[in-house]
């Protein structure tokens, strides 16, 4: 049964990030991107963390996905006439970034082979677990992303109040 | 596999989901009763006693119509917008607890479809994804009317989202729990015992959850996304036939998954608020009862709101959204929080 929900959304996943990098359209990318996320919201379910999963969708694909295409939106973007013109720094960085990368997961994936997820603990994923687990053994990793957040807002605000001369 | 189990959830879904739809066909008719009875008019009164048969023959007429797509319209999106504000409508509804958990064929069944431990916030989930189908549908039917209502739409239900889920939240932090089941149960007893009166102090959290609901679901006095005088009939102009019916049934559906939240967080949900001399069977029908009834007061509410009330001017809809409910709904659960930390309220 988990291993069908598995392959079902790791191919929405694939999909729609190759729709997002490829099309032409702004729109519909962000709106692959969208599906992507739910998709990737999906399979943290799989994993049994049902809160991670919710905040996923609530956060990124109910708030910030449509905050990006409103902005599209009144941007009144067209299609892309070709493709976008990246330096040729990038386009020989791009694979060898990729590559290494591939290299790494499949490196670890290779040496640890497990043979199965270990069962999981009662009450695994649920908001309480989250919620104890921040405020106890990752309380100063919060804090800090909390400032950080603080930091981007107040940037922001500043930014967009700034008098132009 | 448990195949009673896969067949009571299948039983569910379908009693469920036929009712829901019912429903949203007795609302079409009641809502032009009852504004015809606030408008000293007669309203649909041909078809069938006392026009109940209104429903039907709009349905098939519906269906009859001719299905256009603009000529410029983006055609993936316009095809999908409608299922897309259909489909997280019905979706959000799976959470909500109907009845008490009953006992039949031998085993306890419980009266909701899914009963997860994140219940509330599947519910948000649901119906933050809603808001995709007015973008979407306005983007795509290469309109200025419906692009002006979908960005209209996604602007208000962002800003009155904040309020919505922090009325609830408020809820969450009285009652200890995400999961609906459990924040029903909690408010067992009698009415004082409900969540909106003493059972959770959250009298002003209720009237917040209730405004914003009215926005989030784009009724009157917020239904700035299809302001008629200036935008048509916002983002579904372009729209005819069965798929216009699509958005008009995701709107009712909205109403009553956004009243059906409200009951259960708010309202006692299936609990009656008075005891009964009675158990079993009687009971169990009584407390359904109680829940459709509640389901529809909140209705005719919405319905009686939306004639009664003009509408907001877009700046004032703003206004109202970040300058007065969200301090408002800040305040609300600032407060709740020092409620629950001296254990005044909550358990």
């Amino acid at each position: 049964m988990e291993r069908i929900a598995f392959c079902v959304l790791a191919v929405l996943v694939v999909a729609s990030a190759l729709v997002v990098v490829r099309h032409k359209n702004p729109v519909v990318a962000a709106v692959a991107l969208a599906f992507n996320l739910v998709g990737v919201a999906g399979l943290y379910m799989v994993l049994h963390a049902q809160f991670v999963g919710l905040l996923q969708v609530i956060v990124y694909a109910g708030a910030i996905m449509v905050l990006i295409l409103f902005v599209i939106m009144l941007l009144n973007l067209l299609e892309e006439a070709e493709p976008h013109p990246a330096g040729t720094f990038q386009r020989w960085l791009a694979p060898v970034a990729a590559a290494a990368f591939a290299v790494t997961i499949g490196s670890a994936l290779w040496r640890s082979n497990p043979p199965a997820f270990p069962p999981v603990p009662e009450g695994f994923g649920t908001a309480a677990s989250v919620g104890r687990e921040l405020f106890t053994r990752f309380y100063y990793p919060f804090e800090a992303i909390s400032l950080l957040l603080i930091v981007a807002m107040i940037g922001a605000v500043l930014l967009s109040k700034r008098r132009l001369p | 596999m448990d195949w009673l189990g896969i067949l009571i959830s299948g039983v569910k879904i379908v009693v469920v989901f036929s009712s829901l739809m019912l429903g949203v066909s007795i609302m079409t008719w009641v809502e032009r009763r009852v504004s015809a009875v606030i408008q000293f008019r007669w309203g649909p009164n041909r078809v069938g006693p006392w026009g109940l048969l209104q429903p039907i023959a709009d349905g098939v007429k519906f269906i009859q119509k001719e299905d256009i797509i603009p000529t410029d319209a983006y055609v993936p999106f316009y095809l999908a917008a409608p299922m897309l504000a259909f489909v997280p409508a019905a979706f959000a509804f799976t959470v909500i607890p109907f009845g008490p958990d009953i006992d039949i064929f031998g085993r306890t069944v419980k009266l909701v479809i899914l009963d997860m431990d994140g219940g509330v916030l599947w519910g948000f989930a649901a119906t933050a994804l809603g808001v995709y189908a007015l973008v979407l549908a306005g983007w795509s039917s290469r309109s200025k009317f419906s692009l002006m209502g979908g960005l209209r739409s996604s602007a208000q239900m962002l800003s009155y989202e904040l309020p919505l889920v922090l009325s609830i939240v408020a809820v969450v932090l009285v009652s200890g729990s995400l999961r609906p089941t459990e924040i029903v149960a909690r408010q067992a007893g009698t009415i004082w015992n409900w969540n909106v009166f003493g059972g959770g102090a959250q009298l002003l959290g209720f009237i917040l959850f209730t405004v914003a609901g009215y926005a989030e679901t784009n009724r009157l006095p917020f239904d700035l996304p299809e302001a008629e005088g200036e935008l048509v009939s916002g983002y579904h102009t372009e729209y005819s036939g069965m798929r216009f019916a699509t958005f008009f049934m995701a709107e009712y559906i909205n109403m009553m998954t956004s009243s059906a939240l409200a009951i259960t967080l708010f309202l006692g949900g299936w609990h009656l608020g008075f005891p009964v001399p009675f158990t079993g069977w009687p009971l169990w029908i009584l407390e359904i009862l109680a829940f459709v009834v509640k389901l529809a007061a909140f209705q005719f509410l919405y319905v009686w709101v939306r004639w009664t009330l003009p509408r907001f001017r877009y700046d004032q809809l703003m206004d109202l959204g970040w300058k007065g409910l969200l301090p408002l709904s800040i305040g609300n659960l600032a407060f709740t929080a020092i409620l629950v930390a001296f254990g005044i309220v909550g358990k």
